[in-house]
């Protein structure tokens, strides 16, 4: 009998904060396999955000930093700067990255610094109580958009992906879901496809996982799961937009 | 004649039930007879027998509860 699946050492023994059903833990799960498969853990050095995943570096068992609120690029930036020969990748939300950090993921990834970025879009602030992002969708209700988003108020969502594939300076670009096992094994592999993009100097490296929250959406986490696919997946279309070597 | 084995955490289980929707034969359930020590339903399988050890469930899970084995 051969063990085919077991918790990975790229995570610590400390359970997580996180609400049943959040999805943020298969996310944690994914990036600690990728870097204990690409056997990097002792060299690898990762920037926790504000939000949710505030707390990630109690959970990563690798060194961790945390940065305030949008700055895990810019913190990163430094740390790669400094160290060359490490990993460094950033793990962010859409609150930090889509709305006060956008300043700071458009310019490293003009810069075209070689660090990695974890995306995590739920389309909404989960920390905070569920305020209304940049990424809410037309119609989604918030705390703060209580009859829903409306264009005329906030405009239209914002694709973090389309967006950063316009600049030259990022080399891999992708966005996965983690609704179905076979949209998780396509997450592990665009995770992979990143780190090794930095890893081999390529460029700014980033991959945007749609996510859910059960419960600022005010749903059960497998009717999350369904509103994912059914919801964000047609707006947030799932695939590779920036790859080396590949012109798009 | 089973093809694999899950094991469960019961202990850090969630009962979120993500796992409950991954499993190809249905087996995962959570177990309503039975409180973890947070005050969930943990997850489990009555139908050993059925499991085909394709992991799907330990995939979908959030918190690393469950370990799985192939014969």
């Amino acid at each position: 009998m051969a063990v085919v699946f077991q918790k990975t050492k790229g995570l610590t023994d400390k359970e997580t904060h996180y609400c049943p059903g959040c999805t943020h833990g298969i996310i944690h799960r994914l990036v600690a396999e990728v870097l204990e498969e690409l056997d990097v853990l002792g060299d690898t050095i990762g920037v926790a955000p504000v939000g949710c995943s505030v707390l990630a570096y109690d959970y990563f068992n690798c060194d961790m930093q945390e940065a305030s609120h949008g700055r895990a690029p810019a913190v990163a930036t430094g740390i790669k700067r400094v160290q060359p020969d490490k990993v460094v990748f950033t793990y962010q939300g859409d609150g930090d990255l889509a709305s006060i950090g956008t300043a700071e993921i458009v310019h490293v990834a003009h810069r075209g610094e070689k660090i990695t970025t974890i995306f995590v879009n739920n389309a909404i602030y989960g920390m905070t109580g569920g305020q209304m992002a940049p990424t809410t969708l037309i119609g989604q209700r918030a705390t703060t958009a209580p009859l829903g988003r409306t264009v005329e108020h906030s405009g239209m969502p914002l694709r973090v992906s389309e967006m950063l594939a316009t600049i030259d300076g990022a080399a891999f670009v992708e966005r996965v879901s983690v609704d179905t096992p076979a949209n998780i094994r396509k997450t592990k592999k665009a995770i992979k496809e990143a780190f090794q993009c930095q890893i081999d100097r390529k460029g700014f490296s980033i991959v945007e996982v749609l996510s859910t929250c059960p419960t600022n959406w005010g749903m059960t986490p497998i009717d999350a799961l369904k509103w994912l696919a059914d919801n964000l997946i047609p707006y947030y279309p799932i695939g590779n937009f920036r790859r080396p070597g590949e012109e798009k | 004649m089973a093809k694999g084995k899950v094991t469960f955490n019961q202990d850090i289980c969630k009962g979120c039930g993500l796992c409950t929707t991954a499993c190809p034969v249905k087996i995962v359930t959570m177990d309503t007879s039975k409180m973890n020590i947070k005050g969930f339903h943990p997850a489990t399988v009555f139908e050993m027998d059925k499991c085909i050890g394709c992991a799907n469930c330990a995939m979908m899970c959030p918190d690393s509860v469950i370990t799985v084995e192939r014969f």
